[in-house]
């Protein structure tokens, strides 16, 4: 039932690890933090991560669509007594690995102007927090899943404390303890798991039906504690704002490019099959602070001043489309936002290099701070342009597929949960389109503005694939829906095997009971 | 049957008999010898206590389930002293490292101090083995006269005989009331054997519940204990002694007394008491939850890092003992598993603190540490790695420490366990500001002046527990496996 197709070569493991190798070069082969020293991290960084991103379309090519299992399966003995070293994708993760090392070789070249203190440790930090990110999507056994997870707080808390901006302790300090706080209690889940099933490996734990409703109950609770923070989904995602505007701008994009997708892929990796009657008893719940982040924090994203902070909050609410459609366990609204969670990691992303593209160039991040950059900047303000549609959910652009299927999804299950999300498509495009007029047009009458530069030829390469690929997949949405469908038919399967197990449960002790 | 020393010197006992002779010898040449140089005494301490490591690992390595006792079962050398034992002497060897430099430092070393150290490892191991409630308070007397001595050997120093002092009025009352609950325990009992108590509280108890006579001695009796493990309530003097003691003491009390503490607690819980197990699982939980959030919030006022790492040592003491508190194999693995990666982390923490130097002066205050990332980028670099592992964040060997207490205590399924267990987690994450704190000190501020280079043996210390932490990760079934089979003679 793994499904393993028997490759020679471990690919996810290679993958995975590939950036620490990067890592140790640089610690070993730099010294001091002059102009030679920094240029050769730079360089190995970019290297290092343009070549894990071309072995992990290795694993891309070789994966088979058709198959719902798990493919790639790599196992070696580890800690003992059921806790092994699993590696294997199957069509839920497989495309967020791909967006991981897609994403790294834009943030080292985000970064090669933009960080000049520190360069070496910059990037040594970023290819550990690769390997980790990389380690999440791939790991099929929950201790490792957990080490990868948690163990990305590392070099995150270091990226956003050491080369953030003014209020950087604050943010970074928030960050970790908020993802902390949710996932130690996910680990007592994990050990409560791993009690009752004998081992930590995530195809036994998948089997529908293994822990009874009870127990789901806390287990689903506390994972929810820990993905939900890492959503981040409303009241929870405090953090968010703080972290992105404080971080440097490849901290930002990876944040919203991968780190909030951990919270979505653990919803349907762990949530829906492991616990589907608790699922089932809470999507309500689920629902219900879904369309208030839709909403409340549309709303909020309208009244910033900072931009970052303004992106910050429009993720909020397009991560609020995720879970909603997650939870309706409906083939629309799980492929929807899985799609949605792959469209946002390039849109978001993309918006958040352009903030990083004038505050280079201003150093500040405040709407009011611009005005009328079309005037001397028309490529930038076409890219941006390209985003922020996305970004509004226009048809034709990749942000579309995904919110339209996620409101799909609810629409079957919940009318009333489909027409109140409706309204975030609204208010998106009211916060999105307001802020790109206050910045891109009017008149250009800031004098420090006078002499701004259009993008770079190293900002073109940057920002170039991020808008083809929006486009594209806007319009040609099958390469990312196709390689999932396997797999969500048989999560949704499962997960509904799991409910009526549980239901026929219930039923039972009803019965019995006098 | 009365033993002869001879059959002692072919007995089981060689390591303690290696240790004491040491120290008598080193004893005699310290005393004729008119230079008074403690720093060969001190290396022939290391020596002897690697060779005592050797005797044990080599009787482990002969006969791995091996079971010793001598004086009618007082003393006992199972699969779980052996372990104990050798953490023990890691501890002591490492805190003997550490010490050249300071004492060069501050004056010289006294030629005494390994000497006590010596002789208060020799207590321990004492303790560790004791099979037998009278055993148990001399080895317990043997480690804490030499301790108290080694608290207060800077004797021209204000602090360090303070902290003598208070280590000693306080270790005095603790051992009177362990006193007073072992000669409870004796009376109701009718013994002072481990295991005749153990089946006498069976016998006793019957089926009218435990006997309140030698549930009295049980409180006592882990009053007395939980002073020198410094368990909440029974904390106070830990700040005042860890802060006072010269470092390379403290770091020696931070690793190597808590550990036989521990050991003495499990033994005599799970050997002893057995029968009364839900009721000192009361007391221990009680403990463990106090311990963990009065570490995790009183540390976070505090400045100076030894300080800081006295509520740290309070803290880890009562995660250990939520291992403790699940009364079960699994758990007492936990603990031995916690103590060990305890051990690492407390040695290399200290390392780093011992080389906070600025032109030949210690400092001790956390703000001094500004900017270590940048002048001096691997030493910062392992004192977060230390750092991060002491909060328990994956993957250092840390939050190992933390799964393999936490899960027995999950497995009971009790509900009273579980809400330890989120009580405890949740004060890792409070206990994981302070930790970060000082990462934000060494990363995000601003550089003050640079320290002085780092003596190579504290070098050595610091890279040795730092790869321990690092590294456990990728190789866990050693450690993993050998503190199952210690646990496994308890039972």
């Amino acid at each position: 039932m793994t499904g393993s197709l028997a490759t020679g070569t471990p690919w996810l493991s290679l993958t995975t690890f590939l950036p620490l190798v990067g890592a140790v070069l640089i610690m070993l082969m730099t010294r001091g933090d002059d102009a030679a020293a920094q240029r050769n991290a730079r360089w190995i960084a970019l290297w290092t991560t343009l070549i894990t991103f071309a072995v992990s379309l290795v694993i891309w090519a070789k994966f088979d669509p058709a198959q719902a299992g798990f493919q790639m399966v790599e196992q070696h003995p580890w800690v003992g007594n059921g806790i092994t070293y699993k590696l294997g994708v199957d069509g839920i993760s497989m495309l967020f690995v791909i967006l991981t090392t897609f994403l790294m070789p834009l943030c080292i070249l985000a970064s090669w102007e933009s960080i000049s203190s520190r360069v070496k440790e910059y990037m040594i930090a970023f290819l550990v927090l690769e390997t980790l990110m990389t380690g999440v999507f791939c790991s099929l056994d929950l201790v490792l899943f957990y080490l990868f997870f948690e163990g990305g707080l590392i070099p995150m808390f270091l990226i956003i404390g050491v080369w953030g901006g003014k209020r950087r302790v604050y943010a970074s300090f928030k960050f970790f303890l908020f993802t902390l706080a949710g996932s130690v209690l996910m680990l007592l889940a994990l050990m409560a798991m791993y009690y009752h099933a004998g081992t930590t490996d995530i195809v036994a734990l998948l089997k529908p039906g293994l822990f009874p409703p009870a127990m789901q109950t806390w287990l689903w609770l506390a994972f929810f504690a820990s993905f939900a923070v890492k959503m981040p989904m409303w009241p929870v995602h405090t953090w968010l704002p703080d972290a992105h505007v404080e971080a440097p701008t490849a901290g930002s994009v990876i944040l919203a490019g991968v780190l909030l997708k951990m919270g979505g892929y653990g919803f349907l990796r762990f949530s829906l099959p492991m616990f589907p009657a608790a699922s089932h008893h809470f999507a309500p719940l689920v629902f219900g602070l879904s369309v208030i982040a839709i909403i409340y924090t549309s709303l909020v994203a309208l009244a910033q001043e900072d931009m970052k902070k303004l992106i910050a909050y429009s993720s909020v609410a397009h991560m609020g489309y995720v879970t909603m459609g997650v939870f309706t366990v409906t083939a629309q609204g799980i492929e929807g936002g899985i799609f949605q969670m792959l469209s946002h990691g390039l849109v978001s992303s993309a918006l958040f290099l352009c903030v990083g593209v004038i505050y280079d160039r201003m150093h500040t991040r405040d709407i009011a701070a611009y005005g009328g950059l079309v005037e001397r900047m028309p490529m930038y303000a076409v890219a941006l342009m390209v985003f922020t549609l996305a970004n509004v959910g226009l048809p034709g652009t990749s942000g579309f597929i995904g919110e339209f299927l996620t409101l799909l999804g609810a629409f079957k299950v919940s009318t009333w949960v489909a027409f109140l999300a409706t309204f975030g498509v609204i208010l998106s495009a009211a916060y999105a389109l307001y802020l790109y007029r206050r910045v891109i047009f009017g008149v250009l009458e800031k004098a420090n503005l006078k002499d701004i530069l259009d993008l770079s030829p190293r900002e073109i390469a940057i920002l170039a694939p991020l808008v083809i690929l929006t486009i594209f997949f806007g319009f040609y949405p099958s390469p990312l829906i196709d390689p999932t469908a396997a797999s969500v038919q048989k999560l949704i399967a499962d997960t509904e095997a799991g409910l009526k197990l549980a239901q026929a449960a219930a039923a039972q002790v009803a019965a019995l009971s006098p | 049957m009365l033993t002869t020393l001879l059959d002692l010197l072919h007995g089981p006992m060689k390591p303690e008999i290696m240790l004491v002779t040491a120290a008598m010898g080193l004893l005699m040449i310290g005393a004729f010898e008119r230079h008074h140089d403690g720093r060969a005494i001190a290396w022939g301490a290391i020596i002897f206590l690697a060779l005592t490591g050797f005797l044990i690992a080599f009787r482990a390595w002969n006969n791995p389930g091996a079971y010793d006792s001598q004086f009618e079962g007082a003393w006992i050398n199972d699969g779980f002293a052996r372990f104990m034992k050798m953490l023990i002497l890691i501890g002591a060897a490492g805190a003997l490292l550490l010490s050249f430099t300071y004492f060069r430092d501050v004056g010289h070393m006294l030629f005494e101090y390994p000497i006590l150290i010596l002789l208060s490892v020799a207590g321990m191991f004492m303790m560790i083995s004791a099979g037998d409630l009278i055993a148990l308070y001399l080895g317990l007397e043997m480690q804490s006269l030499a301790l108290y001595v080694v608290a207060a050997i800077r004797r021209n120093d204000l602090r360090s005989s303070e902290a003598g002092l208070k280590y000693f009025v306080l270790g005095s009352l603790s051992s009177g009331m362990l006193l007073y609950g072992a000669s409870l325990l004796y009376g109701f009992t009718g013994s002072t054997h481990f295991r005749d108590i153990a089946a006498a509280a069976q016998a006793v108890a019957g089926g009218a519940g435990p006997n309140i006579g030698i549930l009295f001695g049980l409180v006592f009796l882990l009053a007395g204990l939980a002073f020198k493990v410094s368990a909440v309530p029974f904390h106070m003097w830990a700040p005042d002694v860890y802060q006072g003691a010269p470092t390379p003491v403290t770091a020696f009390f931070a690793a190597a007394p808590k550990l036989a503490a521990f050991a003495l607690l499990i033994r005599v819980l799970e050997v002893a008491l057995p029968s009364v197990t839900s009721q000192w699982q009361q007391i221990i939980a009680f403990m463990a939850i106090a311990s963990m959030l009065l570490g995790a919030f009183a540390a976070i006022g505090q400045h100076n890092i030894k300080r800081l790492m006295a509520y740290s040592s309070i803290g880890h003491g009562g995660f250990a003992m939520v291992g403790l508190a699940a009364g079960t194999q699994d758990g007492v693995q936990g603990v031995l598993i916690y103590l060990a990666i305890y051990l690492a982390m407390t040695l290399g923490t200290f390392a780093v603190i011992l080389g906070m130097r600025r032109e030949g002066k210690y400092v001790e205050e956390i703000h001094q540490l500004a900017g270590l990332g940048r002048n001096n980028l691997p030493l910062a670099a392992l004192l977060a790695a230390l750092m991060f592992s002491l909060a328990g964040i994956p993957p250092l060997a840390g939050f190992w420490a933390k799964w393999f207490v936490f899960l027995p205590a999950i497995r009971t399924g009790s509900t009273g366990l579980i809400v330890m267990a989120v009580i405890g987690v949740l004060a890792s994450v409070v206990g994981a500001y302070y930790y970060l704190r000082i990462i934000k000190i060494m990363f995000f501020d601003e550089p003050a002046k640079a320290f002085d280079p780092m003596p190579g043996l504290v070098r050595v210390v610091l890279g040795v527990s730092a790869a321990f932490i690092i590294f456990f990760t990728l190789y866990p079934a050693p450690l993993v496996s050998a503190a199952e089979r210690a646990a496994h003679s308890l039972f």
